[in-house]
């Protein structure tokens, strides 16, 4: 997709379904929302889950439906990573799992099994912010900052996949990533000025 | 007035040389700053929403007996066995009274509250809830139902001059606009964690804009004094309106705790975000506007319908840009409400204004076209420095810079005069503007200033940061009055239990809460001469007037020799320390003699594939009138912040409804298109700088509203510029052009 531009393809569908919309009186009837009896209650499995968290063995028995971000925010108390949708479509819950990025909140986190995963909280080095840390916080790329892990960590696996050669390639890969608050061309210049640093990231 | 800061002698003022990062910045990017749904308390329960199926109708039975069984559920909270809420009972809760009776009054809407040991038990167990409904006939088409006048309602009418003047002006257009109803989508969901701290006291995190308006609304209805509601709100992950008042997660988080009797945490989905916490709402507006051979305005007439729920009234002020932003004779607006079987709305980023402007802003640019004259001068033509709806003097206008610096930055003069007319690398290329204006309020804050022996400064006030920098701004003015190092000052926030404050809304918290921040700066200071007198030898023979404080020292203005540190200062007080509480009030009988409003103006190129329809965002200028930027890095963000969202609203957003269930089909980020990275072009801010000395003590006014009230205007209008097609109906797609939709 080119740079700024607005197409009517992907809302199609919608249009399409938006169309059979009229005035409609539904008739009163008793409606029943759920016809499967068949839903019961599930006995819980938990599960033993090991790995490695920002460098350090984390060994722990879960719940088995648990999500790599609820595991996180709600388990271990990691909050860094936040929860923008649970549905893969904002990317505030990006993490880096073997040095890829992964939107954590599609994840079960038992499928993690001894991965090396890094969350906002193991970018800084103690006192000292990491360069992309820096750089969001020198060129204000985030408003209310609710996004801001998700980018960081987009940003840091973009320019080390080498995808930070232009604004537009910055723009693309970073697409994943909404912030609602418009930062936008701020976490752009953030992060093409630590490409062009070289700093090794 | 005291006006010190803007002595152009003072020059120690201006030039103290402060970082200018966020002061709170490090704790977002390591992700160490903590939102609502991130604290965790001892034997905290997890809550989920069991949401209807039907837009309107009786619950006849909800069956709970399965859910209840399921591992780790606590309870199934709903009408039947809902607790006894005093506010409820005595109609003091505004809004849908959720989980207390079986009527259902839109699709979406909280019928049960799952309360679990874990979030995983209390996600698992929604399916498990059965609802059998008697349903209603029910209407969500705001498009059919507005033309039936019977269904409207609160209408109110202006008038000054003659009503429909305009068509007897020799030239005039007469055209509709309309605007789906849009999203705030706030990145952080809302969010409440409640714990009852006693029989009658209750601590809340709340993801709100206005910690003082949640413990106002959760004192009413748990028939509770103010002071045993405490709402934290230390961080505020985005709000652009929808924190302005409390939802149903408040009321439900805050009766499971105390059923339950302890915290409970229950945090929205995304999905939820589209139907409970509010929206822009659905409008359409009619606007005429004439003019004579020389551009000056005969008349305008503005009319406008917008939605809201059948059980609240929502109404904003969509017509008011028409009354008093150019100068004409002949205004007459008519606003009226359109019930809908929908949630209600609330006011949404530039609210009622920035869909009034999209339809005013549009319309001169149809004027100008009908004209032939050019829309910059034709709204220079139309110029007033008077507000012409109250007859009081603007405290300050400079549009006329922001259009000088507007046109020359987009390159105004490569404007083809006939639209469709330019071409570059075989696109279609036009330039549009619009302005954008919104009042500047001074209202009452209170804030506390406590001066330690160590020499620190804190400053407490109960308002909020949703992310435009308060904290920033606060600590800036703070360190600015008192002319010391901005790391010595801190200011806190996001705590009903500090002074009162205001809601962050309305582009009010920098004047209101900065004002009181520079008073109670000013009353420390001269609190610190008196000391210096009293208690300091070398000073004893000094008036307070012929003393000066900076640099963390009292000196004596006409030998500087004369000094003190405030620490040594500190010491030889009997308190050893400063600790006094200020209250501002709103503005004084001066400010009054004026009318105060922060202007925009923007600038936009586009380009348009004439193949497709395919629309190009190529360059933004914007510009803003606001008086004293306090901050300037965050108010360039937060003007960025506007652009973004005025092309969402240009562009992309579109709430969308499926009639026949009523029900919202695009309740994702997946279907409901905020703009992406990609999307955003270069965009230069500009601001006047100047402050407006009659408008409050720091010169400054909000940037909130109007960095995006007219932004969606200009795009338009751009786009007309480049294909001469005219699209009267949010957002612009290619299909709306004229193109056939992609598949």
């Amino acid at each position: 997709m080119n740079p700024c531009q607005f197409d009517d393809a992907r809302r199609g569908f919608l249009k399409k379904s938006a169309s059979v919309a009229a005035l409609y009186f539904t008739p009163s009837v008793l409606v029943k929302t759920f016809a499967a009896d068949a839903i019961v209650p599930m006995p819980i499995a938990k599960e033993k889950l090991q790995f490695i968290l920002n460098g350090k063995s984390v060994s722990l028995e879960i719940d088995a439906r648990t999500t790599m971000l609820n595991l996180l925010r709600e388990h271990i108390g990691y909050t860094g990573t936040k929860k923008g949708c649970e549905m893969g479509q904002c990317g505030a819950c990006t993490i880096h799992v073997n040095g890829k990025r992964l939107k954590s909140c599609t994840q079960l986190a038992l499928n993690h099994q001894n991965n090396q995963i890094t969350t906002i909280e193991g970018l800084a080095n103690g006192d000292q912010l990491h360069p992309m840390q820096a750089a969001f916080l020198k060129h204000d790329a985030f408003q209310c900052g609710y996004c801001t892990s998700g980018q960081i960590m987009s940003a840091v696996a973009c320019v080390r996949e080498g995808k930070a050669s232009s604004r537009a390639s910055i723009q693309a890969y970073m697409d994943t990533n909404i912030c609602r608050c418009g930062a936008y061309q701020n976490i752009v210049d953030a992060i093409d000025e630590v490409a062009k640093s070289g700093a090794k990231i | 007035m005291n006006n010190i800061h803007f002595d152009e002698n003072n020059t120690n003022y201006f030039k103290l040389d402060f970082a200018d990062e966020r002061v709170d910045g490090a704790d977002k990017v390591t992700g160490k700053a903590k939102y609502t749904a991130e604290y965790n308390l001892p034997n905290m329960a997890y809550a989920v929403f069991v949401t209807s199926t039907i837009a309107k109708g009786t619950i006849k039975n909800i069956d709970t007996a399965k859910a209840m069984a399921s591992p780790g559920v606590l309870d199934v909270i709903y009408y039947a066995n809902c607790p006894s809420v005093p506010g409820y009972i005595k109609n003091e809760w505004r809004g849908h009274k959720v989980l207390y009776d079986n009527q259902v009054k839109f699709f979406g809407q909280p019928i049960a509250l799952i309360v679990a040991d874990s979030l995983e038990n209390a996600n698992a167990a929604i399916r498990l809830v059965r609802a059998e409904y008697e349903s209603q006939a029910f209407e969500t088409n705001f498009d059919l139902a507005r033309k039936d006048a019977s269904k409207l309602k609160g209408t109110v009418v202006y008038k000054r001059g003659t009503e429909n003047k305009f068509k007897e002006a020799p030239v005039f257009i007469e055209a509709e606009y309309t605007i789906p109803a849009e999203v705030h989508l706030p990145m952080e969901m809302h969010a409440t964690i409640a714990f009852w701290e006693g029989e009658d006291k209750v601590t809340l995190y709340d993801k709100t804009q206005g910690p003082k308006s949640t413990q106002s609304t959760v004192a009413r209805t748990f028939g509770l004094s103010d002071k045993n509601v405490r709402v934290i709100a230390e961080n505020v992950g985005g709000g652009f309106g929808s924190g302005l008042r409390s939802w149903a997660n408040v009321p439900a988080a805050v009766m499971a705790s105390k059923k339950l009797n302890r915290p409970v945490k229950l945090v929205l989905t995304r999905p939820q975000m589209f139907t409970l916490v509010g929206y822009r709402p659905q409008s359409w507006q009619k606007i005429g506007i004439g003019a004579d051979a020389s551009g000056r305005f005969v008349g305008i007439t503005h009319e406008a319908i917008s939605g809201t729920s059948r059980y609240e009234d929502f109404r904003e002020g969509i017509v008011n840009v028409s009354k008093f932003l150019y100068a004409s004779d002949n205004v007459d607006t008519k606003y009226s409400m359109l019930p809908l079987d929908m949630s209600t709305p609330v006011w949404m980023r530039g609210p009622g204004e920035a869909t009034g402007s999209y339809g005013l802003e549009s319309a001169i640019d149809e004027l100008s076209y009908k004209l032939k004259m050019d829309p910059i001068a034709l709204r220079l033509k139309n110029f007033t420095t008077v507000n012409p709806e109250n007859k009081l003097p603007f405290s300050d206008i400079n549009l006329k810079d922001c259009y000088a610096y507007g046109k020359d930055k987009i390159g105004w003069k490569n404007r083809p005069t006939v639209p469709g007319s330019l071409k570059e690398n075989g696109w279609l290329i036009g330039y549009g503007m619009a302005n954008g204006v919104f009042g500047a309020g001074k209202g009452a804050a209170t804030v506390r200033a406590l001066l330690n022996q160590d020499g620190k400064l804190t400053l407490e006030c109960a308002v909020s940061d949703m992310g435009p920098g308060t904290t920033t701004s606060m600590t800036k003015i703070a360190a600015t009055a008192m002319q010391m190092p901005i790391e010595k000052v801190k200011f806190k926030l996001g705590d009903s239990d500090l002074p009162p404050g205001p809601s962050q809304g309305g582009s009010g918290t920098t004047s209101t809460v900065g004002s009181a921040v520079d008073l109670a700066c000013s009353t420390l200071k001269q609190n610190l001469k008196d000391l210096a007198i009293k208690y300091a030898p070398a000073f004893a023979s000094l008036k307070s007037d012929a003393l000066e404080v900076k640099n963390e020292m009292v000196l004596a203005v006409a030998d500087p020799t004369i000094k003190i540190a405030i620490v040594d200062l500190l010491q030889l007080s009997p308190d050893k320390k400063i600790d006094m509480t200020i209250a501002s009030s709103g503005k004084t009988a001066e400010q009054l003699k004026f009318t105060s409003n922060s202007f925009s103006s923007h600038y936009v190129k586009v380009a348009v594939h004439p193949k497709d329809g395919t629309i190009k965002i190529l360059q933004v200028v914007t510009t803003g009138d606001a008086g004293k930027i306090i901050s300037p890095k965050t108010a360039r963000s937060q003007m960025i912040g506007g652009v973004v969202g005025g092309i969402g609203m240009a562009l992309t957003e579109q709430l969308e409804m499926d009639h026949q269930s009523g029900q919202i089909i695009n309740a994702s980020f997946g279907a409901y298109k905020v703009p992406l990275h990609s999307q955003i072009p270069p965009t230069d801010v500009w601001f006047v700088d100047k402050p407006d000395v009659n408008m409050n003590s720091i010169g400054a006014k909000g940037i909130g509203e109007i960095a995006l009230i007219g932004f969606a205007a200009a795009v338009t209008n751009a786009v007309y510029n480049a294909t001469g097609k005219r699209v009267r109906d949010l957002p612009i797609t290619p299909a709306k052009l004229g193109f056939k939709a992609k598949v």
